[in-house]
């Protein structure tokens, strides 16, 4: 599929010269996370037939690679919208990270070190492939509408609505919202109209984004992992990575300092020297490559103060930005996506009312204010050691690097980025904390606010996943127990691993939610796990009282 | 210069620091501000802190020799 040279169509709006249409939910910007949110949302009121609007000022996908490394959480979410396979089978799937010091190997990290998941740590693909298989399935929605080439000039927050001028090539409109969500990239134009910020740091350093085609291999057969070199003797003193995408196009990353002209390090004879150096010092090959595209950029870890306004949601770039060294910027949106559409939509089917609805819409934001801080600590740390601001901070990282190649403490502290892993919500509102008597005997991984794992599981002797078997029952929340189904009428849907229709043969699903063995006796657990698949509240013998006390916190209940 | 009597090499000393990131982060923040000369005297206060943490002097020799191995700038040996 080219999803480059691909075009959606522009239709004339309806609503042109009418009064304005009140819409109860538009999604503004159709990158991944906007795609991501409006097609959840999409899938979430359908019973109801609430219908979504999704406006984008483009009529066409990203231009570039762009964001490539999309992270098994990610994976996992793309999965329940649907989506998820079709992009396992079109990236390249990725566990192992390799840091080198100059040209030594210097150590390599598994970011999946334990077998028993369905999905990746990571895969790779171009940022329009993603966004193409997302189009598709939102096409395929009767009750999602995008609007292409609609760019939003005008915003007016009223008490319940907030009214939106748009800008079309037939000229302009207004229309209301009922929630307004702005997915519309770091420079957000919804922000601007709001007057509202984001603040942080900006980092003086440049880097190089070159994608090359190769024709041949550069690793082993079969194998795919993420390179990256300190100091490298193909381009000394700065550092390199180095991504394989599909097709044969490598992503590589050069960090070329703040002192270089970023117009002259875009042109094509400046990046082929460097790119030759790379295969000929790195790799020890002279190949033909041809240039598919290139960037170079700055970069800034900053976030606006809240993501929440009223009528207003904000979510991926245009709420807060990290440098690229660990996959956070659309992993991290897509996981606001995540959190954003099961809130709105339950408000929007009126499952939550009044102050309940508000306080389940504030979590919202401050369960992704506090998933960004840690986006932006780990972010802003990386970012530190590759681009060592003092002589001083270059002299620790050098020593670092000298320490890592013979003793594993120091490889602790080398940072090339630490890669995307879904935040924990510690502190959610919404989270019911374990009960102290047994507090310690749960697995901490899998505390309230904590994601759900995957597991392999038998469904009448057939292989399958516990995330699988989640996402079957559409994004609702969910009552897991390992054991018998409880015998009272339990309020949500019961998924029970009882060894009969589902059973769990590898013990890995209790090892992981229940903390122990057969052998150990920790096997009984019960987890209510929210629609998107965090943990709520667990016990060892849920009760139906406790249960339904924690669906109520769940969904903002006081 | 003199050379080093030969010894067995330094074991690989696995990690024992809680969060390698967030200590990574604190020695940077401390040197905050501070010109080259200032940092290295900082530096040396600080290993002679942390060598009176540590105590054990066996242990500090380790660590003194671990330090002096893994460094790329060895003084070299005159050959006879």
């Amino acid at each position: 599929m080219d999803w480059q040279s691909v075009e959606f169509a522009y239709e004339r709006p309806a609503a042109l010269g009418g009064p304005p249409v009140l819409h109860p939910v538009v999604v503004v910007g159709a990158g991944p996370v906007g795609l991501a949110l409006a097609l959840d949302l999409a899938q979430r009121l359908q019973p109801a037939g609430q219908r979504v609007l999704l406006l984008d000022n483009d009529h066409r996908l990203s231009t570039g690679s762009r964001a490539i490394c999309f992270a098994k959480r990610t994976l996992e979410i793309f999965d329940r919208l649907g989506v998820g396979q079709p992009l396992v089978d079109a990236g390249v799937s990725w566990n192992v990270g390799r840091v080198f010091f100059g040209s030594e190997p210097v150590y390599a990290f598994d970011l999946l070190p334990e077998p028993g998941h369905q999905r990746p740590a990571f895969i790779n693909l171009q940022q329009y492939a993603v966004e193409g298989e997302l189009v598709q399935r939102a096409l395929a929605q009767a009750n999602l509408d995008i609007r292409w080439k609609h760019q939003v000039c005008g915003l007016t927050p009223l008490t319940d609505h907030v009214a939106l001028e748009v800008d079309t090539p037939d000229g302009r409109y207004t229309l209301h919202a009922q929630h307004l969500a702005a997915c519309d990239g770091s420079r957000s134009t919804l922000r601007s109209l709001m007057g509202l910020e984001t603040t942080g740091r900006v980092f003086q350093d440049r880097f190089l984004i070159a994608d090359v085609h190769i024709d041949g291999e550069l690793f082993e057969a079969g194998r795919s992992e993420r390179w990256f070199w300190f100091d490298p003797p193909f381009h000394p003193g700065q550092s390199v990575l180095l991504h394989r995408q599909p097709e044969g196009v490598w992503r590589i990353d050069f960090q070329l300092g703040w002192q270089t002209d970023p117009e002259a390090e875009k042109r094509p004879e400046a990046i082929i020297p460097r790119v030759q150096a790379l295969l000929r010092q790195g790799f020890g090959r002279d190949v033909p490559f041809r240039l598919v595209w290139a960037s170079v950029y700055t970069f800034a870890c900053q976030r606006m103060q809240r993501f929440r306004h009223g009528r207003v949601f904000f979510a991926g770039d245009a709420a807060h930005g990290v440098s690229p060294f660990g996959a956070r910027g659309a992993n991290s949106g897509v996981q606001d996506a995540d959190n954003l559409a099961w809130k709105l939509a339950a408000v929007l089917q009126d499952q939550v009312r009044g102050a309940q609805a508000e306080r389940l819409l504030d979590s919202y934001a401050s369960e992704r204010e506090f998933a960004a801080d840690e986006n932006l600590l780990n972010s802003t740390r990386a970012t530190d050691f590759i681009t060592p601001k003092s002589e001083i901070s270059r002299l620790f990282r050098a020593a670092t690097l000298q320490l890592a190649r013979q003793h594993p403490f120091a490889r602790r502290l080398v940072n090339s980025g630490r890669l995307s892993v879904p935040a924990t919500l510690d502190g959610s509102p919404l989270s019911t904390p374990d009960a102290e008597t047994d507090a310690e005997a749960w697995p901490a991984a899998l505390r309230p606010g904590a994601p759900a794992l995957d597991a392999p599981l038998l469904k009448n002797g057939q292989p399958t996943w516990l995330l699988q078997e989640l996402h079957a029952l559409a994004g609702t929340a969910v009552l897991l127990v390992i054991g018998p189904a409880p015998a009272w009428p339990c309020p949500v849907p019961v998924l029970a691993v009882d060894g009969d229709t589902l059973a769990d043969v590898q013990g890995l699903l209790a090892q992981r939610y229940a903390g122990g063995t057969q052998a150990t006796g920790q096997v009984g657990a019960a987890y209510l796990l929210r629609p998107d698949a965090h943990v709520a509240a667990r016990w060892r013998e849920p009760s139906a009282a406790a249960v339904q006390a924690a669906l109520q916190r769940m969904l903002g209940g006081d | 210069m003199h050379s080093p009597t030969p010894i067995a090499p330094i074991a690989p000393m696995a990690n024992q620091l809680a969060d390698p990131d967030a200590f990574y982060q604190a020695l940077l923040d401390t040197h905050q501000g501070l010109s080259l000369q200032q940092s290295h005297a900082l530096n040396a206060r600080l290993v002679l802190i942390l060598a009176n943490q540590v105590g054990d002097l066996n242990r500090l020799q380790t660590a003194l020799r671990a330090a002096r191995d893994s460094a790329d700038d060895q003084p070299t040996e005159d050959t006879p």
